[in-house]
């Protein structure tokens, strides 16, 4: 049995959704991993999305954060105010998903600019709600794609905070990192792999990492998807918009 | 539209155009650009293509914005061009996260200084706009940040349903125009359709804007394309896959703006250049709620 990177990332990141019951659902691969838990480990995941969906129950793969798809069937809609206010700053989000451009060891993201901000090399889009996630949601999960433009020492501009030094916010802010080589977890702060994808060594870990990476003493192999994973998660994307 | 857009908006007004990715009035947006308008402030959480649109007509000149880019398609290359290369001309940028636009349309719509949250710890959002200011709870002695009111001169509103006086009526995603709205200083409300008073007397509730703030009621059936209207039409996303590769290109643009705004009279036009075929591909199926009891007490 084979699988991608892409595919296997999604599985990683949803069995870390057992246990969860309120999630804000990022669109493409964060919203596979979602769905894919609601059919395996987790089946009362609650999707939340930033367009203020509330239980959302997508009868075909959402192609946006606002998806007409994702209001047809769900249990609320909420103004925006009210997702963010209510929801989000009430404390009611027990994971939330970001992407990352950048990303730092104490898993800071960058998502604003590559360049300085006064006159920047390349305009990324903005904060959208991932400041506000950073800040206020319990966990956060990243799945990124992972190299040393990416894994960077010091990122260029910090969009969503990480563990920086006195955090002192309602949410917990980064919690587990997915990339296509393992899988990362925060150790007093600072990012740890603490799972290598089969196949994947340390030395590319390493290769794909501006920093020198720190690794859990008991670091695990990643159990390979397996056929029931696969078979739905395949399912949920039949075109592969964006398993690729 | 023509008349409300050209009563109502002015050159150098702060304008909002809000929608998160549904109910987007692309149909005004064309219309500040066929109207030549200039040195306006687009306010938006998501400047999406209809930002880069205006962007690349030469219509705005500063945005206030959360997030700028082509949902689930790529970049938006005028918008680029401008801030990196101050191509053909700078733009300025004012940037929040999401909540932080939203609480400022709240603080506008409720008549607050600055409004209250608890985001942007550790972020260098604050150190990038000096907007975003650190504050201590009178009570709790906690830091918090406040951002400013946001007062649009105009807040430009799409609706799936309206009265002709102006009530109006949203069912779906509900963004945050009803805070815009009540933020602005003269509101335009845009709809799919006109109805009787007496539709939107049935059913108070789904009512988003009350007639007694709106200046302006403009029926544009079809004028969030390529956005949707949830129950009218879906999110046209062939548009916005093919917008990537016109907007990364300045004399696509500038033809694209030719022919489809330019060249039209109104956004009658667009729908009808359209076609038929490409609004049949997104009508959705239906799916209907029952009606509720609101009961009669005579």
């Amino acid at each position: 049995m084979s699988w991608t990177s892409n595919e296997l990332m999604v599985v990683a990141a949803a069995r870390r959704l057992a246990g969860e019951r309120v999630c804000f659902v990022g669109i493409g691969l964060p919203n596979l991993a979602c769905s894919l838990a609601q059919r395996t480990v987790e089946p009362d995941l609650e999707l939340v999305y930033e367009s203020g969906a509330v239980g959302a129950r997508p009868e075909r793969l959402p192609i946006s954060i606002g998806d007409p798809c994702l209001v047809a069937g769900a249990r609320a809609v909420a103004s925006q105010f009210e997702l963010f206010a209510f929801y989000l700053q009430g404390g009611r989000v027990d994971v939330a998903f970001l992407g990352a451009a950048q990303i730092d060891r104490r898993g800071s993201i960058n998502t604003t600019v590559i360049g300085p901000y006064e006159h920047p090399k390349v305009r990324l889009p903005g904060s959208g709600g991932a400041c506000d996630i950073a800040v206020l949601a319990s966990k956060v999960f990243v799945i990124v794609p992972q190299s040393a433009r990416s894994f960077v020492p010091k990122v260029d501009f910090v969009t969503s905070p990480g563990h920086f030094p006195g955090r002192d916010t309602p949410g917990g802010g980064p919690d587990t990192v997915v990339t296509q080589l393992g899988v990362y977890r925060f150790v007093d702060g600072e990012m740890t792999l603490t799972s290598l994808h089969p196949g994947a060594t340390l030395d590319q870990v390493q290769a794909a990492c501006g920093w020198e990476m720190a690794v859990a003493p008991d670091l695990a192999e990643t159990p390979p998807p397996t056929e029931d994973e696969l078979a739905a998660l395949r399912a949920l994307d039949p075109e592969r918009v964006y398993l690729g | 539209m023509s008349e409300a857009v050209g009563r109502l908006v002015a050159d150098g007004d702060s304008v909002a155009i809000e929608g998160f990715t549904h109910l987007i009035c692309h149909a005004a947006g064309h219309e500040l650009i066929r109207q030549r308008r200039r040195n306006i402030t687009l306010c938006r959480l998501t400047p999406d293509v209809i930002g880069d649109q205006l962007a690349a007509a030469g219509v705005i000149s500063r945005i206030v914005f959360s997030w700028m880019g082509n949902p689930g398609a790529g970049s938006l290359h005028a918008l680029r061009r401008r801030i990196e290369h101050a191509d053909p001309e700078p733009l300025e940028v004012e940037e929040y996260s999401h909540f932080g636009m939203v609480s400022r349309y709240t603080a506008g719509a409720t008549g607050l200084p600055f409004f209250p949250l608890r985001s942007y710890s550790g972020s260098d959002l604050p150190a990038a706009n000096p907007r975003i200011v650190p504050m201590v709870s009178p009570f709790a002695g906690e830091t918090l940040y406040a951002v400013p009111p946001l007062n649009p001169d105009v807040a430009i509103v799409h609706v799936q349903r309206a009265t002709a006086d102006g009530d109006a009526q949203v069912w779906g995603l509900l963004g945050c125009q009803k805070e815009a709205a009540f933020a602005a200083h003269r509101v335009i409300v845009v709809c799919e359709e006109v109805v009787p008073e007496s539709v939107v007397r049935s059913d108070p509730n789904r009512t988003l804007i009350p007639a007694p703030i709106v200046d302006a009621v403009v029926e544009a059936p079809g004028g969030c394309h390529p956005s949707f209207a949830q129950g009218y039409y879906d999110r046209d996303n062939r548009f916005y896959l093919d917008w990537e590769a016109i907007s990364r290109d300045p004399a696509a643009v500038a033809a694209w703006l030719d022919e489809w705004v330019y060249g039209l009279a109104d956004h009658a036009e667009y729908r009808a250049r359209l076609g038929a075929e490409r609004w049949a591909s997104l009508a959705p199926g239906e799916a209907w709620a029952p009606p509720v009891n609101y009961g009669s007490y005579r």
